[in-house]
Formats: structure tokens, sequence, C-alpha cells
């Protein structure tokens, strides 16, 4: 009697552990800047996001289950390393999310390379994660420094802006930034009439500015980012730039910069991006759930990048029936064409780049607004074979070798 | 225009006053800690935490209280001083005979507190304030555009200064203070309460930082890490001026002010060291400062 | 240096308080089997700190000198080692070498400059160098900038170990920590240490008594700044990495919190601080924005009611030397 119940309880141990081992496992690790200069286009929002994306994947009903975690990595490349290499050996987390910051972004892509897992890049701007330093295992969603330079530089040239002066913060991303847009701007007919280098956190920029001024560019290039780009607009309206007829070029602004300086100061900014919560019904629908989770805000693009890498990376698990192996879940990833309520129809290019179309956007003036997050207005629209840098261009080793 | 050294003398003037702007702040902030050392022996590492505070009290005010840059350069400074008369009482009395380095780095610690419990609730994209519309505009002054809110910083904050000097090189009350700074017991004995003395002076000193604060407001960027890089940078101005003078601070503050204005037209990249340059030199050449009394 | 008698180190063992002995072999012991317990980049990161907590304190606890600029000795030569070995190929024993000496000349040229003055011109001189090589580091184009120097390969000591398991690195740093550790102790129960402790004490009197004392605050100064530089070295090979964290002057402020909470002036205090703050940090990773307000408050409540740090209140509770 004994036997028989052992040997009951034994078998249907065995038939629930074969049903339990079907279900997949997957851990999402959400590694952005929580706390300081990038948390407003992260942060806790882009957890919001993942969240959101798994919900609509619904784990259950591909017999998934998925977990997400996060951490800062306080815009420090050691940090984010760290952390990823921890998450890889310890915490058994199959796929790194969001990673703002450039700098964090290549160290990180390192990590997950050697640990054969899956990086979603959508937060980090930098173009050499698809180009020299391009991995199968990387996947850069949202945008990239050559999109911003192309997108802003020659939609502006093209315009009429065809002179320009750079205030360039003196650090490596910021000098990567003026080259990039340099390069457009002249390829484009238009002539850059002088650039200087700002110390990188300069308060004030009173001093560059009188120096952008003196130059009569029609366009003031702001290759800088997070607090410097904000100081620059700020002060610039002090010193009446836009009263004397020029107009700055944000080369890397989000919606939160233009909420944070207010649209009186940041009138007639203008700037690329690829996704704008207010350009179509999806949008907003998504925002408004976003904004449960986060109240009083508005996602920036890169948020919304978030939610659409996570989507797609959880729909090529479910189509391979594993997550373990980060090569082969890319490498479905750019199978799969992607497609989602937000991002529309899309696809990822053999380099890991994610393609879709930019958007050239000015910054409304006060008067124009109608309601609170009401920001952009379209200026143009870079369809998505133009928007990104051409395969030939990339450099990417893993292409060559092929 | 004529040129000097390749630059059109416009754009030159027009440095030299930007600079003089800076240096207003600079002042500012540096006579706040020489007061604060200088009569207490307390190196202030939180000065830069309540610059910071009076900045976010200026745009609280505004946002929720409705009142308007003009109250608030009276009513902050009173507020965040009240805050620092509190740190005073709470912390820094216990630190009285101990050597001046734990004290710099308790403030050291008060101020990562501040900043961090300011980053949590504000995060770090700055909030928005803009100049009182009395100041808005400005004046073409041909060599350049300056506006009237940056005019109205540099005349503010030297009546300011002086003030602050008047009152303690050339009152009863700053003669209290110094006397009870040189002989504490001696100053007592004559019936003068000196704790209460030093408290309300280092209350005097925060205030100095958060009006600095409440004048920034308008012009830098709003944010939580506002003051950590500036107060670095404002002591190397103080040890520049020597720790313990007033009229070094100031004149000092100013000067380097200048200096750095001029750096940025001629050599920008250098333009965030060329103070610590000075104050290595100086420190060799002049151990106490260029005004300091001798340590 | 004028006094030149060395015991043996049998008989430097035997005066060795007992307690210390104890807390040695403990610590030892300890270190030896927490690599199968506790992940092990963790520790090699400790270990690190540890090392640069107990340079720090050869200044602070023993000369009573506070330099808030001692990221730059382990910042560059963290930088130097990382370059040392991606760029010019070195083997990780003679990266360490190049770290460690970059930090050397770099400490004799501060100190130089500062060990002229005290108290606090010492603390901003200090401060003021630290933030000028970090602006340097920011644009000097080896240094990768906000990048670091990234892919920095761990190599085979000797030629012949490979470094790259996790395990036989984990080895290789404790047995250089626990050396220069060693060493570090030797330096300050020597004669040469004695003058130290004099001079913190009272040092018109040491001069008074004949010693140039600022040739020995110099010597300290070099030999504080050359084992950071160690320490940094140590950490780029760890996580072959090197970047501008290690500069700034936050990291300047961290090493002044771990000592501080060990014990200033005690033999382990600058090692269970290290551990301390860096398993903070690393837990506190998942609450991002609470770490600064927790090492502030740290900071204050150890200057007001723990002066003597963990390591300091125990000693002095059970009456050891620690």
């Amino acid at each position: 009697m004994k036997l028989a119940t052992a040997s009951i309880l034994a078998v249907a141990a065995l038939v629930g552990s074969a049903a339990h081992a079907q279900q997949i496992n997957v851990k999402l690790g959400v590694l952005n800047d929580m706390s300081s200069l990038y948390a407003d286009i992260g942060g806790a929002g882009s957890v919001a996001a993942a969240k959101l994306a798994v919900e609509d994947f619904n784990p259950a009903a591909h017999n998934m289950k998925v977990e997400i975690i996060s951490a800062d990595h306080q815009n420090k490349p050691d940090v984010g390393a760290n952390i990823a290499r921890q998450w890889a050996d310890v915490d058994h987390v199959d796929a790194v999310v969001d990673v703002p910051t450039s700098s964090v972004a290549l160290a990180v892509a390192d990590v997950v390379k050697e640990k054969n897992k899956v990086f979603l890049v959508s937060g980090a701007a930098i173009s050499d994660l698809t180009g020299t330093k391009c991995s199968p295992n990387t996947v850069h969603w949202t945008y990239d420094t050559w999109m911003l330079a192309n997108g802003t530089g020659k939609a502006l040239v093209k315009t009429g802006g065809d002179t320009w002066f750079f205030i360039t913060a003196d650090y490596a991303f910021g000098h990567a930034l003026e080259r990039d847009t340099t390069a457009v701007v002249l390829a484009n007919g238009g002539k850059v009439l002088g650039s200087v280098n700002a110390p990188l956190n300069t308060p004030d920029f009173s001093s560059f500015l009188l120096q952008a001024q003196a130059s009569k560019a029609k366009i003031i290039g702001l290759a800088n980012a997070g607090g410097d780009t904000d100081n620059a607009i700020k002060q610039g309206a002090e010193f009446g730039i836009a009263a004397g007829g020029q107009h700055f070029a944000g080369l890397l602004v989000f919606i939160n910069d233009v909420e944070a300086l207010g649209l009186k100061t940041a009138q007639g900014l203008t700037l690329t991006e690829t996704w704008y919560w207010d350009m179509t019904d999806a949008n907003r629908a998504w925002t408004k759930r976003w904004q449960v989770l986060r109240p009083g805000k508005f996602p920036a693009m890169t948020i919304a990048g978030v939610y659409s890498s996570v989507l797609h990376y959880l729909k090529a698990v479910a189509a391979l029936k594993s997550a373990a192996d980060g090569k082969a879940v890319v490498a479905k990833m750019k199978e799969m064409p992607t497609d989602d309520p937000l991002f529309g129809k899309g696809v990822i290019r053999a380099d890991g780049r994610k393609i879709h179309p930019a958007y050239l956007f000015e910054v409304k003036k006060p008067e124009e607004s109608k309601y609170p997050g009401d920001d952009y207005k379209l200026r143009a629209t870079i369809p998505a074979d133009e928007a990104f840098r051409p395969l030939k261009d990339d450099k990417c080793p893993m292409l060559t070798s092929n | 225009m004529f040129e000097i050294f390749g630059i059109p003398s416009q754009a030159l003037f027009g440095q030299l006053l930007l600079g003089l702007i800076n240096g207003s702040f600079y002042a500012l902030l540096s006579l706040g800690l020489a007061v604060i050392f200088g009569m207490l022996n307390i190196i202030n590492f939180t000065h830069g935490a309540q610059y910071m505070m009076g900045a976010f009290a200026a745009y609280l005010l505004l946002q929720y209280v409705g009142l308007n840059y003009w109250a608030a350069l009276i009513i902050v400074p009173i507020i965040v001083g009240a805050t620092g008369i509190l740190i005073e009482r709470l912390f820094l009395q216990h630190l009285r005979g101990l050597d001046p380095l734990y004290g710099l780095i308790l403030t050291f610690g008060l101020a990562l507190v501040i900043e961090g419990l300011f980053r949590n609730y504000y995060g770090s994209s700055g909030l928005p304030y803009s100049v009182p519309p009395q100041l808005q505009g400005g004046h073409n002054l041909g060599f350049m555009f300056l506006p009237n809110y940056r005019a109205w910083v540099i005349a503010f904050s030297l009546v300011v200064c002086f003030a602050t000097w008047f009152a303690i090189e050339r009152t009863r009350l700053g003669s209290y203070l110094r006397a009870a700074t040189e002989n504490p017991a001696l100053v007592r004995a004559f019936g003068i309460n000196v704790p209460r003395m030093i408290t309300v002076t280092y209350g005097f000193g925060v205030g100095l930082a958060a009006l600095a604060g409440v004048m920034a407001a308008p012009i830098y960027n709003v944010s939580p890490q506002m003051g950590s890089d500036l107060i670095i940078v404002v002591f190397a101005v103080v040890v520049i001026g020597g720790m313990g003078s007033i009229l070094g601070a100031i004149i000092t503050g100013f000067v380097l002010g200048i200096v750095e204005g001029l750096t940025k037209v001629f050599f920008p990249e250098a333009s965030n060291t060329v103070i610590f340059v000075i104050m290595v030199i100086v420190l060799l050449v002049r151990p106490a400062g260029m005004f300091g009394r001798s340590v | 240096m004028e006094h030149v008698a060395d015991p043996q180190v049998v008989q430097q063992w035997r005066e060795t308080a007992w307690s210390v002995r104890v807390a040695f072999v403990a610590m030892v012991a300890l270190l030896a089997i927490a690599p199968f317990v506790f992940y092990p980049v963790f520790l090699m990161q400790a270990l690190c700190f540890a090392l640069f907590a107990c340079a720090f304190n050869l200044l602070i606890g023993y000369v009573g000198l506070v330099s808030f600029g001692h990221a730059l000795y382990f910042g560059w030569a963290s930088y130097l080692c990382a370059y040392a070995a991606k760029s010019w190929h070195l083997s990780p024993e003679l990266a360490l070498v190049t770290g460690t000496a970059t930090a050397a000349i770099l400490g004799i040229i501060a100190g130089w400059v500062a060990i002229r003055r005290q108290g606090i011109y010492f603390a901003m001189i200090t401060l003021a160098l630290a933030q000028m090589m970090y602006f340097f580091a920011l644009r000097a184009p080896f240094t990768g900038g906000e990048d670091g120097i990234q892919s920095v390969p761990r190599g085979r000591l000797f030629g012949v170990i490979d470094l790259s398991s996790e395990m036989t690195m984990y080895a290789f740093v404790l047995i250089v920590v626990l050396a220069a550790f060693l060493f570090i102790y030797r330096i300050i129960n020597s004669p040469f240490g004695e003058v130290l402790k004099a001079i913190r004490e009272n040092e018109q009197r040491t001069v008074s008594l004949g010693y140039k004392t600022e040739r020995y605050k110099l010597v300290a100064f070099v030999l504080s700044a050359t084992f950071a530089g160690l320490a940094g070295s140590l950490k780029a090979l760890v996580f072959q990495l090197a970047s501008l964290t290690d500069v700034h002057w936050t990291m300047s402020g961290d090493v002044v919190l771990m000592t501080l909470v060990g014990g200033l002036g005690t033999v382990f205090g600058p090692v269970v601080g290290a551990f301390l703050i860096v398993a903070m940090q690393n837990y506190l990773a998942q609450f991002g924005q609470w770490v600064l307000v927790i090492q502030g408050a740290i900071f204050v409540v150890c200057v007001l009611a723990f002066r003597r740090g963990i390591v300091g209140e125990l000693a002095s509770r059970l009456g050891v030397q620690l």
C-alpha cells in the first residue's frame, strides 16, 4: 500500500516537474540612472515601461514567467559593468535593458557579450554600438548619435539653417556629436563658422554664448547633453539669442528637458526624436497607461524604446522556447519583423540596429500649447531607410568577417 | 575696434563684464565661508548645499506660496539661516574643541545628506525659475548685450559684501565677534553670550549662501547638484584670499571671476582648472593666502 | 633615517600584541574561505579598497595629515596600469609595477608641494591637486575620457598563470593585499613609525628633539600614495576597467569614510571599514537614491559619536590593541 502511494506520488511528481520544466523563466534587468542626470529619460519610468511590455505580452499564455529587477548605474561605467557582471553570474539575468550614458553602455556591452546574455539598449546614444563595437548580443533600439546628427543637421540645413556655430561639451561624447553633425552640415552645403569647447558641467555659458552671438551663425548647435544643454538654452534666452535671429539646435534633447525649461525659454528649439507621446492615438493611449505608474511625467522616446524592445525580445524567446543562448535570441529578433503599438512595423538589421523613421520637431511657443505636455510641432519626417547610418558605413567587425 | 591678442576688444570687455558677474557669486559665497571660518574656525562644507537650498526655497516659495523674487530675497536667507542655526545647535557645537578637520568631515556628510534628499524628491533635471519681470530684458552696450538681471547681480552683491564687511570690521557688534574669536573666555567674562553669538554668526554665513542661491535661481539651473561642484571652487577662492579675511574673500572672489572669464576667452578648456592652479601657486608663495592672517 | 637598528622578524612577531596576531590569523582564515561563500568579484573589490584605506590610514591615522585628494594616486595608477596592460601588452605584474610607480612619482610631486603646509591648508592643496588631475584625466585622450579604458586584459601572471578565472585572480589579489598589509604594519611598528606617531602627537616637540619632520612626513606621504597606487592598479586588473570615477573627489571622500568608520589609527580598522562600505554600496545600488544620504549620515554619526570607528571602539572596549 505504502509502495503504491509512494509510486503514485513519484509519478505525479515526475509528471508535474516535466510540465513545470516546460515553463520558461526569463529575468530582465533594467539598468539605468535612477538618481541623477538621466533619471528622467529612464529611471523608474523605464521599469514601468518594461512592466507594461510584460503585461501586454501575457507570459502565462506562452507558458513563461517573466521577472523584472532594476539597478542604478549612477552613470559610471565601472558600477554598470559590475552590476551587469553580478546579474549574469549570480542573479541569472537573461537580458540587460535600457542603459543610458554611452560610456556605461560600452562597458556593459562587453560584459553581456562575454556572458552570452542579451543587451537591449534604448537609452544610450553612441553609434559605435552598431559600428566598431557591434556585437551579436546587442540590439540598439530608439536612437543613436548618427541619427541625431543626420536628422537635426541635414533637416536644418535644408530648411535654411546653413551657417552653424557649435558650443561643445569638452569631452569625448560632445566632440563626437560635434564631429558627426559637422560632417552632415558640410555634406549638405552648410558652413561651420566656428566652435568653442565648454568644460563639462559648466554652470555659466554666458561667455560662450557671447562668442556664438558674435559669430552671427544662424544656428547654434549644442553638442552637449543634460544640464549643460538646459543651462545653455536658459541663459541663451536671457541674452536674447532668439531675438537676435539665431536658433538653438539641441543635438541631444528630450521632452523632459523641454518640460524643465518651460516653453517660454525653450520655444523655437529644434530637435530630432523617434517617438513623441502625442503623435498617434496609440501613443496617447499607452502614455495614459504609463502615467498611472508615473503620474505627472511624460515619457521620453527612450522609455517607449524600452517597452518596444522588451516586447520584441519576449516574442523571440517565446518562439525559441528558451532564453538561455543570448546570441540565438538576438538572431531570432533580427529574423522576426517588429510590430508594436508605439513604433509600428520595423526591422532589426544585421548589425543590431533597429530601424524606424525619425522626426524633426520644433518646440512650440507657449501660446501654441493647449495642454500639459503639448510641447512639439512636427517639422519634417525622415523615412526609416534614410534615418540611420547605412550598413556599409558601419565598420562593424561582425559584418565584414561574414 | 582694436584687437588684443587676436580677440576684438569688444568681445574682451564683454567677457570681462561676464567675469565680474561670476565673480559676484564667488564673492558672496566665499564671504559666507570666510565669515564662518574666520569667526568660528569651522570649515563649512555644507555651504554648497545651503546655496542650493536657497535656490530651491525661492522656487518653492514661488510655486506654493506665490511669493515673488523680491520677497524671496528677504525671506529665504532667514529660513535657510534658521536651518543653519539648527545645524549649529545640533551638530557643530559638539565639535568646538576638536580639530577643525572633524568639522569639515561632518559638514561634508551633511552636504551629502541634503543633496541626496533633494535629489530623491526633485530628480536631477532642474526646475524652472524665471527672471523677475522688473529685471527682464537688457541694454545693448555696444560691445555686448547686457541683461538687466546680470547688472543687478553685480550691484546687489557689491552692496551686500560691503555691508557685511562694514558690519564686521567697523561696528561694535562686529568687534565683539572678532574679540570672541581671539579669546572667547575673556569676552565671556565681560558678560557677552559667546555661544549665542557663534550660533547666530553661523546662521548669518548660511544666510549669505542662501542669498547667493536666490540670486542664482533665475540664471543658473536650479538642481540638487548645483552646489556641489561650485563649492570646491569657492573653497579655492577662500584659501587664495586668506581664510580669516573678510575683505580678502570679497576682493579675491571678484578678481578670480574676472581671471576665469578671461581664461574662457583665451583658453576655454582650462577655465575650470585655472583657479586651482592659482591656489597652489599662492599657497606656495604666501602660505596664509593673499590677505590672510597666519595660521 | 637616523635610526637604522632593525629588530629581527621573529622578535617583531613576539613583540606584536597578541590581539593583533589573533586578529590577523582570523582575517586570513576568513578571507581564504570567503570566495567559496561570497561572490569573488565583490570580495576582490573590497580587498582593493581595503588596501586603499590602509594606505590612507598611514597618513591620517599615524601622521595626522588629512589628504582630501587621495583619489589622485588611486585613479592615475589605475589608468596607467590599464594602459600598460592594454596598449603596451605588459603582463599583469609589470602593469602593476607601472601603475604603482606612477602613483609614487605623483606622490613625490604632490607631497613636495603639500607638505609645507599643515592642517586645513594641507587638505585644501591635496584637494586642489586632485581636482586639477581630474580635469586633466577628463580631457587627456589616453584615458578615454568618460568611457575610461575598457576591456583591460588580465593577462598571464609572469607569463604563465592565466588570471581570467575569478578564483585564480582572487588568490593573486589576496596575496598582494596581504603582503602590502604586512608591509604597512611593519612601517607603523618600526622606529620610523614611532617618529611619525610622535609628529602626530606634537610636531614642535619632535622638531626640538632633532628630527627633520618635513622629511619624515614626505616619506610617509609618498608611501601612502604608493600603496594607494598599488590598490588602484589591482582594481584596474580586477574590473578590467579604469574610469573617471577613480579620480573623482567622491572617491577621495569614500576612502575618508571607510577609514573613519573602520577606525583611524587602528591596524584592522581600514579593512573592516572598506568591506563595510563596499558591501553597503553594492547592497544599496538597488535604492540608488539613498546611497548618498546614508553615506552622509554615517559621516555625521561617526564624527559626533563614533570617532574611534568600529575597530577602535572594539579595541577600547576589550582593552586590547587592534
